[in-house]
């Protein structure tokens, strides 16, 4: 009879420990390999499964072995058709030299899936929202209670009767109170004697009983059925919360001057900064915001997938971010970022006005402000590095001299959108600025 | 439904499993077995795992318990991906040379596979693994689950107390002379029990920790070793460090300059698991000739005698097939020779040959033609032989033409190939030959030795390739290895290919050459 073992039930993932050192080990292959995906590929796209190629370097596994273009040797095959001795047969292929026929696919060229954890975690390794310490570290505003073991002292709501009644048993044992049951006995054993007639030795036993039944009365009394002693309380302590509340500010132009090609890319930074949000920072909330020639708060839905048009005032947008933290989002409280997406079209005389906001009120409440201006691909080589640009990139490069923490950046296709993204929030500010 | 299949003789009816009906079929199985084939097996013990664990098991060189190593981690990526792709079925179980011999189920299978597979490992691969001499004098069946949990725990601790990265450099460089770890003439030394190595282990330790540097500025002994040994010749460091050596593994545990006793017996414990799969590795037609022949006896015996339905049967023959299919060389399946078909047609011929043999194999095998007795035939080339020698001995003229086997030669120069030899008169032994040569382990892996070290000298280690017929190393993946030993020995080494017939250098390869 042979032992049978169902292991079936055993953890699953055996491996996983090792995937994991694999993974960490192929890491920089891996990152960079996804990314050149994510560049040519669609962005949303990030969000989901990958399949990748295995990475050569730091996971190949040398050995010594034979080189396969030296020397003479002998290849024993099955199923000759009509081969004679002295027969020659051309190599396949070039390079091929004298590899054996029939050779298999090497383990070293395969894809595997990475899941959208790790693709996530890959993708955004070593970004972060600038500044997100900060406000911490000056003041911690809020308490938690957590639970932190028991107390003797403590207020009455926070008895633990578990624990008390627990005590009370141990200490009742140990001092040996009398239980209930032996008084109901000597009680009942009481009651009979009493009931019979009266004799000599039957009225000394009564006596001898009463006595008895009053001792441990007394008893009863002095031991406590819950002493004080036994009491106990939940304690907690009070945790400091870190105050790590974020706001990210969208704001997007969907005037009409925005093509189909300009939102699109905009979208895209959008889709891309919506998604490394929610994978790092999971308490943050995002706020969405487009414009026209008049600024409205949206919903996720809207905001990424319907349309509008209509004439561009850009300062509306600020306007409405002012108003909707003033309403909302006390900037004592919370880490405001903002990220601003536009074809740097704007109304004539608006420009100014939009210095002056950003001057006078939003950078003051602002951690970071990040503007990204759509371009066409024929103007890239015109603006290049330039300060030269359209009248809001004139106007937002003036508040750039002036803000650390506001940074600018030109898209032109979709291949830039990653590499600016990477920028805009790279753990450690790419542009170091003089103020 | 189990009632119902016990009273028609049948002893199982459905494709579902249970324990019940697998007890039973194990029972009949290994009766017939040992009655009829004369098998002697380890007990057995049959774990039922998922096809997850399956592949778990896969990655981690097909044991149930091994050291954590990202490359188990890259294998398993690869495994799971033709599995996926539908590349390569799952092997429908896993077998592990061990007392008690541990059988892996599928879950997945049906329970006539689980009968073939019963047969197949439970008793085939069981009985080759418990008689063959090569697994008798070379692996401990017994204490192998009870290393390698040693080995777990103890690169485990290694891990927490010098970290991860420098165990795996280690690992990484022994493991990539695994190929150059084993013994191939001298049997290995026994696997230590228990408290031998706990004895080893608190040695260590105490050792580490009555450290004292003190005594590494004392003046060396009697005015220094110098002159003296200066004058010792190669023969005599020859002598002393047994060179030379073949096993580099064994080498630099034993004589590294700059490892730590916690390296060497990483390196001991990689050393210890290549050499066990060395006979493996030698065998692999016999093993699976002989799993499949005893799997493909027994299930006709048993359908013979009326215990499995004709529909199992049939099931049972259509996985029987699929795994002894062989495509011929120009077809695109080809992937080299199938083991299991090659095997399985060699024990059927040896069958053949003992009972009703022919006048050519009257001819060529005078001791086995029309003995009749094919049962203590196989037994006994079960017994004695590796994929080598068995070729070398028992593959018949009538099986090379079934098989319509021929040479290709190759030299490098030309741009094309040779047909060299094809299955006829002449070709015959010509053939046999070559193919037991191409089995031959020990000879078609690179030949590389330690052959001298110059230790009161610039400590470099000398390795040398012996050459055969002008095949030298692949160069990118021989600096690596280089490295890898560089990083063991802690100076300088060096290869020289060394032509095999005339004793002619080649090249030499220094680590100094290569660069970090």
């Amino acid at each position: 009879m042979p032992i049978f073992i169902d292991r079936r039930l055993n953890p699953k993932d055996k491996s996983l420990g090792n995937r994991q050192r694999f993974l960490k080990r192929a890491r920089e292959e891996l990152k960079r390999s996804i990314r050149d995906k994510i560049r040519t590929g669609r962005i949303a796209d990030v969000d989901s499964e990958h399949a990748v190629s295995m990475p050569a370097r730091g996971t190949a596994e040398p050995s010594f072995s034979d080189a396969k273009d030296s020397g003479r040797r002998q290849h024993i095959l099955p199923g000759n058709k009509h081969f004679a001795p002295g027969d020659r047969v051309p190599k396949p292929g070039q390079g091929g030299g004298g590899s054996s026929p029939g050779k298999t696919v090497s383990e070293d060229d395969f894809r595997f899936v990475l899941s959208r954890e790790e693709v996530l975690d890959l993708f955004f390794e070593d970004l972060e929202l600038p500044d997100m310490v900060k406000l911490n570290l000056k003041e911690i505003l809020a308490f938690k209670p957590r639970r932190a073991g028991f107390a003797a002292t403590g207020s009455p709501t926070n008895i633990n009767v578990g624990r008390t009644m627990r005590n009370s048993h141990g200490r009742r044992i140990a001092l040996r109170r009398p239980k209930q049951e032996e008084l109901d006995a000597i009680a009942k054993e009481l009651a009979i004697q009493e009931a019979e007639p009266q004799s000599g030795a039957a009225r000394q036993r009564i006596a001898a009983l009463q006595e008895e039944f009053e001792r441990l009365e007394r008893r009863r009394k002095r031991i406590a059925f819950v002493d004080p002693v036994d009491i106990r309380f939940n304690r907690f302590d009070a945790q400091p919360v870190p105050n790590a509340n974020a706001v990210m500010f969208c704001l997007m132009d969907v005037s009409g001057s925005m093509g189909e090609r300009e939102k699109d890319l905009a979208k895209r930074f959008f889709v891309l900064l919506h998604l490394f949000l929610k994978r790092r920072y999971d308490r943050t909330e995002i706020v969405f915001i487009r414009h026209t020639h008049e600024a409205q708060e949206v919903d996720e839905e809207t905001f990424f997938y319907n349309t509008q048009s209509g004439g561009t005032v850009v300062s509306t947008a600020l306007e409405e971010m002012r108003r909707i933290i003033e309403e909302r989002y006390p900037s004592n409280e919370w880490n405001i970022y903002a990220a601003q997406a536009s074809d740097g079209d704007n109304f004539a005389t608006d420009s100014e006005r939009c210095i002056a906001l950003m001057d006078g009120q939003i950078m003051r409440l602002c951690q970071y402000f990040a503007y990204v201006e759509i371009i066409d691909e024929r103007e890239t080589h015109i603006f290049g590095a330039t300060e030269n640009g359209t009248s809001l990139w004139r106007a937002y490069s003036a508040v750039n001299l002036k803000w650390p923490n506001f940074q600018m950046s030109r898209i032109a296709t979709a291949a830039d959108i990653y590499p600016v993204f990477r920028q805009l929030f790279a753990r450690q500010p790419v542009v170091q600025k003089s103020a | 439904m189990a009632r119902q299949a016990s009273k028609s003789g049948l002893l199982f009816s459905g494709s579902g499993w249970d324990f019940n009906a697998l007890s039973r079929v194990h029972e009949a199985i290994e009766a017939l077995a040992i009655e009829e084939l004369h098998l002697d097996v380890y007990p057995v013990q049959m774990e039922i795992i998922s096809s997850q664990q399956m592949l778990d098991a896969y990655s981690s060189v097909g044991m149930p318990l091994m050291y954590r190593h990202w490359s188990f981690g890259k294998h398993f990526l690869y495994q799971e991906l033709l599995y996926r792709k539908g590349g390569r079925g799952l092997a429908y179980e896993l077998v592990i040379n061990s007392n008690p011999c541990i059988v892996y189920l599928m879950e997945e299978n049906t329970m006539a596979l689980q009968a073939l597979v019963i047969a197949h490992a439970a008793l085939g691969h069981n009985h080759f693994f418990k008689n063959n001499h090569l697994f008798r004098q070379w692996t401990d069946a017994g204490a192998i689950l009870s290393y390698l949990d040693f080995a777990k725990g103890y690169i485990a601790h290694c891990e927490e107390r010098h970290g991860v990265a420098a165990v795996e450099a280690i690992l990484d460089a022994a493991h990539a002379l695994m190929e150059q770890g084993v013994f191939r003439y001298h049997r290995p030394p026994k696997l230590s029990s228990e408290r031998q190595r706990e004895g080893v282990r608190e040695r260590l330790e105490y050792e580490e920790r009555s450290y004292n540097d003190l005594w590494r500025t004392l003046p060396a002994s009697k005015g220094g070793s110098s002159a003296g040994e200066k004058d010792l010749g190669m023969a005599e460091r020859k002598k002393t460090l047994k060179l030379p050596e073949e096993n580099l593994l064994y080498f630099l545990e034993k004589n590294s300059l700059v490892l730590e006793p916690w390296q060497r017996e990483i390196i001991r414990i990689v050393r210890v698991i290549a050499q066990y799969f060395y006979p493996q590795r030698q065998t692999q037609v016999m093993n699976e000739g002989c799993a499949t022949f005893v799997h493909y006896t027994l299930m006709n015996m048993l359908f013979d005698r009326g215990r499995i339905s004709e529909g199992a049967m049939l099931e049972i023959l259509r996985n029987h097939s699929n795994v002894v299919f062989q495509p011929a060389f120009d077809d695109p399946r080809f992937s080299g020779i199938n083991p299991y078909a090659l095997g399985l047609d060699m024990m059927q011929d040896i069958q053949r040959i003992s009972t009703e043999p022919t006048a050519e194999d009257r001819d060529w095998f005078p001791d086995i033609a029309g003995n009749g007795n094919w049962r203590e035939t196989l037994l006994d080339a079960w017994a004695n032989h590796r994929d080598e020698s068995f070729i070398r001995q028992y593959l018949s003229p009538a099986l090379m033409r079934k098989w319509r086997f021929f040479i290709l030669a190759d030299a490098a120069s030309e741009p094309h190939y040779e047909v060299a030899s094809i299955h006829n008169e002449r070709g015959y032994e010509k053939i046999r030959a070559g193919l037991a040569q191409s089995y031959d382990i020990g000879a078609s892996r690179p030949d590389i030795q330690v052959v001298d070290v110059d230790l009161l000298g610039d400590r470099q280690l000398r390795l040398e390739h012996k050459v055969k017929d002008g095949i030298m190393l692949e160069e990118a993946s021989r600096d690596a290895a280089l490295r890898h030993i560089r990083s063991l020995w802690g100076y300088e080494v060096s290869l020289a290919a060394i032509d095999a017939q005339t004793g002619q250098m080649l090249n030499e390869r220094s680590t100094s050459q290569i660069g970090e």
